[in-house]
């Protein structure tokens, strides 16, 4: 069965993917909400911004972020000076890289939510004495859950099948910063087939349960908000 | 009371530049063609265009000055939108408290109870929105503006995206607004038939300007106006049923400047004595007589002054004039030709007799 390491991978991924997808959802919903609804001339330059690590190589990304972190990077040493310890190769540094590395997966799904919802919602609100904060959570946020579903279930899934960017700004350090896709990595070039066909066949069976679950319930939200 | 605007708004194709000053009372429609400004207007009162400058002040209540502008959810309004927005993830009865949990307790002038019945609702209280027919739907949004307690009701073409069947079994719903509360209405319509039968005021829109404002009886009939000057043109009277001759079912309706027969048979009440009631009279379905004529079957004659005559300004009406007239205050249209007029040398100031050929009742 799965070794001592490997239950530490799987614990350091799932704590790595929740920590990462509450974050995302916390900072990509004033950010899709602002991409879905200003009139900012150049907001295109945003917007691609955000997509950027959809086509990147997480290599590119983990690269950057190491430099940007690293004790002798502009964040690192500001932080040093400060006397906080550099954020390379520790668990918050992955957590700060995988938040980049899944940023689109999460505020794309809110975006379209958001401008498929539009404008009315709020000022039929707004109308019926609502204040901005309260229309927002009486009614855009019950009308964009398939939106909320899609973005967490891809945000967790992308951020678990993390692999380049968490070699560059991780390590490899068990326990702290080793994931699963690492540990499977590990695993086939010490050539323990087994192991690593358990790791991945886990994985597959997890992404395609997430995958049917959003499809399952968007599709149940959709017959009664339509 | 009064409702006072002097708003503006500048956007890059259009420019709303509206003054005007209505009755805080009865229904005020905001009529004008299509893109002349009447739903931005709608929205600038409500508070729902940032960019807008200017004063709103309703009674003693100022929205907007230059000082300050409150926005849309301190405004004490109600708002119907042209497709009902019904909050899709909300029953009925959920969308009818939306705006009723949100009022301090003692703004709570309605309870659930009234507004369902008024706009009897009752049936449909359980239901998702995605489940009412578009009538329906709009019988619910405006019970819930009226649940939020509104000084002032703003409706933009509420029955716009209906069709004539679903229109009719609303209208009565309006009537009943009208006659029970007390709640100013701003109706935004393009649609005469609508407006002579639901406004008591019109706000007549061009452009983004306000081209005149007035009763609306007057305004049907100025000769400074489009509307005097519609294929259909027509005078509005206010006329109250006075008796009935039963063996003939017809009605007889007073009004000041005399009084008119109509029929009252498939009225589903019978026209009761005392019951107000609208009527439109065509302009073309009156015609003018120098003497009282008797051995007609034309029912309904007035005697009336001539107040003016005016040119049609139509190239294919060269043939034919608007003659105004007076039945003892109560303006009414005739339109006969050029050479009638020549005829019996009428002139502002005659006095003559109008024979009218068809009443409509319009409620």
């Amino acid at each position: 069965m799965l070794s001592e390491t490997d239950i530490l991978a799987l614990w350091t991924t799932l704590k790595l993917a929740g920590l990462t997808t509450v974050i995302l959802l916390l900072l990509g919903t004033p950010l899709a909400w602002w991409l879905a609804h200003s009139r900012f001339r150049y907001k295109m330059i945003v917007e691609a911004l955000v997509a950027l690590p959809l086509i990147l190589p997480p290599t590119v990304l983990g690269f950057y972020l190491l430099i940007m972190l690293g004790p002798n990077g502009p964040l690192g040493s500001l932080m040093q000076s400060l006397g906080i310890q550099s954020l390379a190769f520790t668990f918050t540094g992955l957590v700060i890289g995988s938040v980049f590395y899944s940023l689109p997966f999460v505020v794309q799904p809110l975006q379209n939510a958001f401008a498929t919802i539009g404008r009315r919602p709020l000022e039929v609100a707004a109308t019926l004495r609502a204040r901005p904060l309260d229309q927002f959570f009486s009614v855009v946020l019950p009308l964009a859950r398939p939106g909320y579903l899609t973005a967490a279930v891809l945000g967790f899934a992308h951020t678990v099948g993390e692999f380049g960017v968490v070699l560059m700004i991780g390590g490899n350090i068990p326990g702290e910063t080793q994931v699963l896709s690492i540990a499977i990595y590990d695993h086939v070039e010490a050539l323990e087939y087994g192991q690593a066909h358990m790791l991945s066949g886990g994985l597959l069976l997890l992404s395609f349960v997430l995958l049917l679950t959003v499809y399952t319930l968007n599709r149940r939200y959709r017959v009664t908000s339509i | 009371m009064t409702i006072e605007a002097q708003l503006h708004l500048t956007r890059d194709d259009f420019t709303l530049d509206a003054t005007f000053c209505v009755p805080s009372h009865g229904i005020t429609a905001l009529f004008g063609p299509s893109g002349c400004g009447k739903t931005t207007l709608l929205r600038t009162i409500a508070g729902l265009e940032k960019e807008a400058r200017g004063r709103f002040v309703i009674g003693d209540t100022v929205w907007q000055d230059e000082a300050r502008c409150l926005p849309t959810y301190q405004r004490e309004l109600g708002y119907v939108f042209q497709e009902a927005s019904l909050f899709e993830h909300l029953s009925v009865r959920q969308n009818l408290e939306y705006g009723f949990k949100r009022l301090p307790k003692k703004k709570q002038r309605f309870d659930l109870d009234q507004a369902v019945t008024l706009l009897d609702l009752t049936a449909l209280l359980p239901r998702q929105p995605a489940r009412l027919s578009g009538g329906e739907r709009q019988r619910v949004a405006i019970a819930r503006a009226l649940l939020s307690n509104p000084q002032l009701l703003l409706m933009d073409e509420p029955l716009a995206a209906l069709d004539q069947q679903r229109k009719q079994e609303i209208l009565p719903f309006f009537a009943r607004l009208h006659s029970e509360l007390d709640i100013p209405i701003l109706y935004v319509s393009h649609a005469t038939d609508e407006v002579a039968r639901l406004a008591d005021y019109l706000l007549l829109l061009n452009d983004g300007r306000v081209q005149a404002s007035g009763p609306i009886a007057d305004m049907l009939t100025r000769a400074d106006l489009p509307l005097a000057h519609d294929h259909d043109a027509a005078a509005i009277i206010d006329a109250t049923v006075s008796g009935h001759e039963t063996q003939f079912s017809l009605a007889r309706l007073t009004f000041p400047g005399g009084q008119f027969s109509v029929p009252y048979a498939g009225r589903s009440n019978g026209l009761p004595v005392g019951q107000r009631v609208r009527l439109r009279v065509l302009a073309r379905d009156v015609s003018l007589t120098l003497e009282q004529q008797t051995g007609t079957s034309i029912l309904n004659i007035v005697p009336v002054t001539v107040t003016a005559l005016d040119e049609e300004n139509t190239p294919q009406s060269r043939a034919q004039l608007l003659a105004q007239l007076d039945a003892n205050g109560v303006p009414l249209l005739a339109r006969i030709t050029r050479k009638s007029a020549v005829a019996l040398a009428l002139e502002p100031g005659k006095p003559v007799f109008a024979q009218i050929k068809a009443i409509a009742l319009l409620d």
